[in-house]
């Protein structure tokens, strides 16, 4: 039961959140006859990839974890359906690894450390991309150095055509699951130098969907039972509001920005023996304001500042008479600033100095919990050099952790206790080098060493908490190499091969183990050590047919083996997972996005393929997944009348209908469709 | 060129398609262990938990007539079953020719044949956690009785008498919160209830008493107060009760407790923790973990009581250093005729343990590898 109770722990609670600064982002967006491909531009210091514009906006992804699944080194946890928890791991170091920056600054939940990227919408957002150790811009707040890998959401930023000063966009999706999703979208030119935005959306869905069990004999492969069900209690109503305001000064730019989710669903649970029904109830409120301003002050010398304050509240209920009876509420506040500096010492060096501050605390009323408050401080110092052919970044991010906590929950015979301070101060370098001066072709590597913080969830989590865990930490060594070629005029216009290499270490990760025995007690300790190899690869083939027919494919492949070096006590267990690959890592996965755009017809394909994997670290029959892969279609088509332009799209996915699960005991949905018809004028 | 590309991907997808085939059920897996020995029982059943959620409750067999071990039967015995035994198996017991899966995330009690596993019927029960039979009955106690919102919601526990003839439900009798294990004797029923929801906040909520039920009327009678967080409860040949409390899990530890059968109340404790114990004759077997928060490390004890003197007269059952390596003991067994003792390692709950045989002397005899969190042994008698 108090497992169950972790895993719920460690799977909802709350979001937070973000806004967008002025960055001016590096990642060149080039625009290859009218249709925005990604692009690693030589500005890149750091491997990249990133998905935008119309690419982005005709894969049939749902939310931001559907299509965060196309990217190369990336694995998705999905338990299914459209409010079911989506959370994304980076070349296996786990979840909590992650930085999800939205609009520029950092999305945090100090309770778990865990985003629900299934909980962001697509329907605003911009631009998607993915940063193996650190963005390579260092003209950045220190908490963008602060994690393994990151992402970075934008959202649409209002741009008006010389004569108009009110955009409107009103977009209406509807298909499998009793999906209902209309959002409004409102831009208006409020002077020549600010601009304001509000959009708004609402999603409701029952969940339902049929799944299907099947097995069948060893021998005959007749069948020896095959059940199909109704995927129940997977529904969903959200609401979500997003204002901003966007300005320019001179030699600068500002925003501020409001984000409101609201939403109740139902959590689907695990389908096992008899139980095929569960009733858990999930509540989020999430709200954060945050605001940005970045000036040049005087030549050579830029200053930024960030300010973001977030509050979000969950309530997690589970009313099932046949489990424990939980109504719990969690609520987390965080304040943050930011403050950086770059100071370019000549043309080809630029030195940045960030300093960040950061407050959180978490009340609940679980019984037994304290209240932690945490008060972390950041500075990064960073410096970007460019030498001719060579460029190199080097940053050293000084991390400071104290934490206080209160009474709580707790009885008063409980001695409670605040985590000790923590102060580390990690390295990162980053290198590339272009032999050729004509060829855009670059190698490059980099070393980057960090670590997460303990949740709070890890730390003073009633009973199963454990104040004296140290950070995890993640030693990255990646080489890889980026070509690309435009060739005019012949059919295939343009490619792009990025591939990288890598190798991981995880050390002191944080596990839960049994804790006595009995009841499924666990505690979480610092045991776990794994060792990544992969390679990912990352092609884009761009053609250009007569007629005006253009073909995007973007491919990408990942192998990784993750293997499992925990030593444990009993050596007859450890001959069984020592070196067994991870859980839910597979050794071979990939995608495949292809687009044929033909005038105002946009038809697209795409795949990907998980391979093989097992459930757990010991890798036997029993704990074997099979592979899964999904083939999605979407067509659309945009028309224009009077001053009306409309696009109208059908999405089909998971064509062939296959029955997957990502997770065990969490079956995934067989074919299903959506229908978005848009307007703006 | 476009066509070379998109003929490469049809074979991408043709290559993909191929890696993919129907999943087959679980065939058991043997292994050879032991020379064949005569010794009253034709074998023993072991139950695997399974950890909650992964649905990975299995049933392994060892085999006295053969010495093989065969692993994950309950699949190839019943492969009609959808998805099989279920999630997390907490109990397990034979009675007359039939053997009892307590399946507790399952809501069910699955009825088997003895002798071969068979699949006969399930009883359904919500939360269901220990068996016992008496007279033609089963009793089983469950956690899911009906609630309360005074003005905090509380559901208190019952025990289901059930029909074994009809796998039916002829009645049921109130408890207290969260009942584990129970015993019959003396034409009473003795159920541990543990308040196991009620105390993570405060120790004081945690019930502390068994409830005495008489067979009879099938009603509670009395209470007899003991500790908090009761677990298991097991009668000797004098017919006097040993109980075991879990603590708080914080300041109060584990103990053993013994409750005299004439005075109906604790007239003795043990000074030792108790996670799980097995009765031989007058020897009961008893190991302990403990959680310490002083060493953040598990505390793992080992212990034989005699029942006739309640005393402890051994501190340790293995005696070759096994019991260094076992990581978390969670399951134990005797065998009655050649004293071979059976102690499971659950390891890390999330993959698969092992069972060691050990001789009276306490050497390991062998060890096998068994399902997840191994935990419920039973023995087969002879036909």
């Amino acid at each position: 039961m108090i497992t169950f109770l972790a895993f719920i722990g460690t799977r909802s609670y709350g979001q937070k959140t973000n806004r967008d600064s002025t960055h001016v982002d590096t990642a060149g967006i080039r625009m290859l006859r009218g249709v925005t491909i990604s692009t690693i531009g030589y500005k890149e210091v750091i491997p990249s990839q990133k998905l935008t514009g119309e690419n982005l906006k005709s894969l049939n992804s749902f939310s931001v974890a559907d299509a965060i699944r196309y990217f190369a080194g990336v694995q998705v946890k999905d338990y299914g359906g459209i409010g079911g928890l989506k959370t994304v791991d980076m070349r296996s170091m786990g979840t909590n690894h992650m930085g999800v920056f939205y609009d520029g600054i950092q999305l945090g939940n100090a309770q778990n450390g865990q985003i629900d990227l299934g909980k962001f919408s697509m329907d605003n957002i911009e631009s998607i991309a993915v940063y193996n150790g650190q963005k390579s811009d260092i003209f950045q707040p220190a908490k963008d150095y602060g994690s393994s890998g990151s992402i970075y959401l934008r959202s649409r930023k209002p741009a008006f055509d010389s004569t108009k000063t009110t955009n409107f966009k009103g977009v209406f999706k509807t298909g499998s699951f009793d999906l209902i999703n209309p959002s409004v979208l409102w831009e208006q030119k409020i002077s020549e130098n600010v601009h304001y935005s509000l959009s708004t959306e609402y999603i409701k869905s029952s969940g339902r969907y049929p799944f299907r069990y099947k097995r069948v004999y060893h021998n005959s492969g007749a069948t020896a039972w095959d059940t199909t069900a109704i995927r129940q209690n997977g529904d969903i109503e959200a609401w979500r509001l997003e204002s901003g305001l966007y300005g320019n000064i001179n030699r600068g730019a500002w925003n501020v920005k409001g984000y409101f989710y609201d939403s109740e669903r139902g959590i689907p649970g695990a389908i096992v023996n008899n139980v095929w029904k569960r009733s858990q109830r999930q509540w989020d409120r999430n709200f954060f304001i945050q605001g940005g301003l970045q000036k040049n002050i005087v030549k050579g010398y830029d200053v930024q500042v960030n300010a973001k304050y977030a509050n979000d509240y969950m309530r997690y209920l589970n009313p099932d008479t046949t489990l424990m009876y939980l109504d719990n509420n969690f609520h987390q506040q965080e304040w943050y600033a930011s403050i950086a500096n770059k100071y370019s010492v000549s043309k080809k060096i630029d030195i940045n100095l960030s300093t960040d501050f950061q407050y959180n605390t978490l009340n609940s009323n679980l019984d037994g919990f304290v209240f932690p408050k945490r008060f972390t401080s950041l500075v990064a110092l960073a410096t970007a050099a460019e030498l001719g052919p060579v460029k190199m970044q080097g940053s050293l991010l000084g991390t400071f952790v104290n934490e206080q906590i209160t009474r709580g929950n707790t009885s008063t015979t409980d001695t409670s206790v605040a985590a000790p301070a923590k102060n580390e101060v990690t390295p990162a370098f980053f290198i590339s080098y272009k032999p050729f001066a004509k060829e855009d072709f670059n190698l490059r590597a980099f070393y980057k060493n960090i670590f997460r913080m303990p949740t709070f969830n890890d730390l003073y989590y009633t009973d199963i908490g454990n104040i004296s865990l140290q950070p995890e930490y993640t030693h990255q060594y990646n080489l890889g190499f980026a070509y690309r070629k435009s060739r005019a005029g012949s059919v295939l216009s343009e490619f792009q091969l990025q591939s990288d290499f890598y190798y991981n270490q995880v050390t002191n990760k944080i596990v839960a183990v049994p804790k006595g025995s009995g009841m499924y007690r666990w505690m979480m300790m610092n045991i776990g050590d794994v060792e990544i190899r992969g390679v990912d690869v990352v092609a884009d083939l761009a053609f250009t047919f007569p007629r005006e027919i253009l073909l995007n494919i973007r491919t990408a492949y990942t192998y990784q083996t993750a293997r499992d070096y925990t030593t444990r006590k009993n050596p007859e267990l450890q001959k069984i997972t020592y070196g067994g690959q991870i859980p839910y890592i597979p050794w071979h996965s990939g995608s495949v996005i292809s687009t044929v755009q033909y005038k105002s017809w946009r038809l697209n394909y795409s795949f990907i393929y998980v391979g093989e994997r097992y459930q757990n670290s010991a890798n036997i029959p029993e704990n074997y997944e099979q592979p899964w892969y999904t083939n999605d279609l979407s067509a659309s088509k945009n028309f224009a009348f009077k001053r009306y332009r409309f696009r109208i799209a059908a999405e089909l996915n998971n064509v062939l209908g296959q029955d997957y699960e990502v997770v065990v005991n969490y079956p995934m949905p067989k074919r299903n469709y959506k229908i978005i018809l848009s307007v703006e004028l | 060129m476009s066509r070379q590309y998109l003929f490469l991907l049809l074979v991408l997808i043709f290559m993909a398609s191929a890696c993919r085939k129907d999943v087959e059920v679980f065939i058991n897996e043997d292994t050879s262990l032991d020379s064949a020995t005569v010794n009253g029982f034709a074998g023993f059943y072991l139950l695997n938990e399974g950890n909650m959620g992964s649905n990975k409750s299995t049933l392994d067999y060892f085999d006295y007539t053969t010495g093989k071990y065969q692993r994950n039967i309950y699949a190839a015995i019943n492969p009609n079953v959808p998805k099989e035994l279920g999630d997390v198996g907490n109990d397990m017991a034979i009675y007359g020719s039939r053997l009892y899966a307590v399946i507790n995330a399952s809501n069910k009690v699955e009825v088997m044949d003895a002798r071969t596993a068979k699949r006969i019927g399930q009883i359904e029960i919500p939360n269901c956690r220990y068996i016992k039979f008496d007279n033609g009955y089963a009793y089983i106690t469950s956690y899911a009785g009906p609630i309360q919102i005074n003005p905090n919601y509380t559901q208190k526990g019952y025990v289901a008498k059930i029909d074994t003839a009809t796998l039916a439900e002829v009645d049921r009798c109130i408890v207290g919160f969260q009942p584990d294990g129970l015993e019959i004797t003396n034409g009473k029923i003795y159920v541990a209830n543990s308040g196991g929801y009620m105390g993570a906040g405060s120790t004081d909520k945690y019930e502390r008493s068994v409830s005495v039920i008489d067979l009879a009327s099938f009603k509670e009678e009395k209470r007899i107060d003991v500790a908090y967080n009761l677990h298991h409860i097991k009668v000797d040949k004098r017919g006097d009760l040993w109980v075991t409390s879990r603590g708080d899990y914080k300041q109060l530890p584990s103990r053993l407790y013994f409750i005299d059968k004439s005075q109906e109340k604790v007239t003795d404790t043990l000074p030792i923790a108790v996670s799980n114990y097995y009765l031989d004759g007058d020897s009961l077997y008893v190991y302990s973990t403990e959680w310490s928060y002083i060493t953040y490390s598990n505390v793992i004890t080992y212990a034989i009581v005699n029942t006739r003197t309640r005393e402890v007269v051994s501190k340790a059952f293995i005696t070759d250093g096994t019991e260094k390596e076992i990581e978390i003991p969670y399951g134990i067994m005797v065998n009655p005729v050649t004293k071979d003792i059976y102690v499971t390692d659950a390891g890390n709950y999330v993959s698969p343990g092992m069972l060691y045989c050990f001789s009276k002397e306490g050497k390991k005899k062998w060890s096998v590898r068994t399902g997840d969190i191994p935990a419920h042994m039973v023995l087969l008698p002879k036909s």
